[in-house]
């Protein structure tokens, strides 16, 4: 069986800017995937690569073991994307919308499978709404049907929760790990990490175009936990804690735990020593620090 | 195949739903100029043997409209699907380029023969006959429709604003369509305005158009067909190639 998507080699230059800089890897059939990254890091390049809205410089990229160039009708076939930037048709009805994208797959009798999307996605009041009538968030499950039209055994879905309120996303990922539960392979790009954590099984971390991390979801979430924490003492640090100092800034001891639970022992230990604490932060390591770690520590 | 028929079937409900603008209100344009030019000119000398001017300026006047129709059609529905950003729902199915580009031309040329069939109604009192060629008059609508739809492909891939369409339009497509002989016998013109007219081929359409309806022309129904046949495959080519490389749709 081949992967759901296999990326070799892609690169990608927007005049000066690399957009994305030798990226591979692979997703297999039935993963539930993230792809993470701080805004510019090449997510969407890399999602319109797959999808044949953007050409790569060099590079190739396979869905379902179809060249998206050189067989491409395949590759599309195999593919549904939910684009980042909230889009439709004036003109049309939701249900107008959806047998018109049936129709560009050459999908003639769609309509049940129509009527079923319609109804996962709480739409099916709104089916014969013209979609300029309809709230950002509701074009946004239009959208996402529009991706199903095709039942596509891989699914892209570029930062479908952004504006969405906490209902819908959460619907909507209830469908979504339906979907994946179903057998369709799905990838996602988004900011919060949490979402990456609770749905996902492998997590992709793109910075500056450049692929910085794969790993999957049980690792990151160990690295996820380690703390930086930071102290001011009146006093040196007692030999008994020095091996979790990781270095020293503006006066305070950086200590790395390895899960915030041990900051007890600490200060346990301190007051023994007789180390009065003057300040105390925990440093929040946000996504990209924790890929970071990843990549200097966690691979050895 | 069906790809190609939806898409097609999309572009006709998009003009039809809004058929007072893109169909009515050309047809309306084109009375007017019937009416006024045939009122102006209409002790004009016969524009050919037994043809008096006001039929003469019936045929012509619909293959301009036409010709403008055509073009509008596929030229502004492609730019605003670009600046809506609503192409992406026809670039991520398996469209062909083939495909793509048929939808758009041929749903073009059925706006065109709307909007000629509908000037050609209105107009028809002031004293056009019944084709005296029904053949070449279909033939010319249809190649003239289809060199515009093509051209218009090709505008709205290649302009990235209204304004830039805009500009296609104003100093392309109008001067290409006015200075075609719609309004006179090109025989009467100076010669170098003749010469230019000869390089149009918005002149040939409506020459051999005007040969379907009087049975005779300027020049011969064959060299018409041959320009305007010519253009259509060049542009055809140019407008496949243009969608299978990408330009300015797939970044
Ligand atoms: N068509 C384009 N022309 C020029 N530069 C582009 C184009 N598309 C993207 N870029 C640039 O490429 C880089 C990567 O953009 P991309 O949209 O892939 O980022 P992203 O990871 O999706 O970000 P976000 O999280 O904000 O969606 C950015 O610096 C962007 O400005
Ligand atoms: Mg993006």
């Amino acid at each position: 069986m081949p992967s759901a998507i296999e990326i070799q080699a892609v690169s990608k230059r927007y005049g000066a800017l690399q957009a994305l800089d030798d990226v591979s890897f692979r997703v297999e059939a039935g993963e539930f995937f993230a792809l993470l990254g701080p805004n510019g890091a090449g997510k969407t390049t890399l999602i319109s690569a797959m999808a044949g809205l953007s050409r790569p410089d060099s590079g190739s990229i396979r869905i379902m073991g179809h060249d998206v160039v050189r067989d491409f009708r395949a590759a599309r076939m195999s593919l549904g994307v939910v684009p980042q930037e909230l889009v439709f048709d004036p003109f049309l009805s939701v249900r107008e919308t959806l047998r018109f994208q049936s129709g560009y797959f050459g999908l003639t009798r769609n309509d049940d499978w129509i009527d079923e999307l319609l109804f996962k996605l709480g739409l099916a009041d709104k089916a014969n709404v013209n979609l300029r009538a309809l709230s950002g968030g509701m074009k946004r499950r239009v959208m996402v049907a529009q991706a199903l039209v095709h039942r596509p055994p891989v699914m892209v879905l570029d930062e479908p929760t952004a504006g969405v309120d906490v209902e819908l996303r959460q619907s909507l990922w209830a469908f979504v790990k339906e979907l994946n539960e179903a057998g369709h392979t799905i990838v996602l790009t988004t900011h919060y990490l949490e979402e990456a954590e609770t749905l996902c099984n492998r997590i992709a971390m793109l910075k500056r175009g450049k692929l910085v991390a794969l790993e999957s979801k049980d690792k990151l979430l160990q690295h996820g936990k380690e703390r930086e924490v930071a102290f001011k003492l009146a006093a040196p640090l007692p030999d008994s804690l020095l091996p979790s100092k990781v270095r020293e800034e503006d006066g305070r001891i950086v200590l790395k735990l390895t899960d915030l639970s041990q900051l007890e022992g600490v200060l346990a230990t301190l007051r023994e020593a007789d180390v009065r604490v003057r300040e105390l932060n925990v440093v929040e390591v946000d996504l990209e620090s924790v890929f970071v770690n990843m990549m200097h520590g966690g691979q050895g | 195949m069906q790809g190609f028929l939806t898409l097609f079937r999309k572009e006709l409900v998009r003009f039809w739903k809004v058929s007072f603008q893109t169909v009515a209100a050309p047809v309306l344009t084109a009375l007017m100029y019937q009416l006024i030019f045939s009122h102006v000119l209409s002790r004009h000398a016969e524009a050919y043997p037994g043809v008096g001017y006001t039929a003469f300026l019936i045929p012509g006047l619909a293959m301009m409209s036409m010709a403008q129709n055509a073009f509008a059609n596929s030229s502004s529905s492609l730019i605003q699907s670009k600046i809506t950003g609503n192409i992406v729902f026809l670039l991520l199915p398996p469209l062909t380029a083939l495909e793509f580009f048929a939808a758009y031309m041929l749903a073009s040329i059925v706006r065109g023969l709307a909007v000629g069939a509908g000037v050609l109604v209105v107009t028809a009192w002031f004293g056009l006959p019944l084709p005296s060629h029904p053949g070449w008059a279909l033939l010319f609508g249809l190649l003239g429709c289809g060199v515009l739809g093509t051209l218009g492909v090709i505008a709205g891939i290649w302009a990235e604003k209204f304004d830039q369409l805009a500009a296609f339009q104003n100093f392309l497509i109008m001067p290409l369509t006015f200075l075609s002989g719609v309004f006179y016998s090109i025989n009467s013109l100076p010669p170098f305005w003749y010469a230019v007219s000869h390089v149009n081929p918005v002149f040939f359409m409506i020459d051999g158009f005007r040969y379907g309806f009087f049975g005779q022309a300027d020049v011969s129904p064959w060299l018409s067909l041959g320009v305007v046949g010519g253009s259509f495959i060049l542009l055809s080519g140019l407008a496949l190639w243009l969608i299978k490389s990408g330009y300015k749709l797939r970044h």
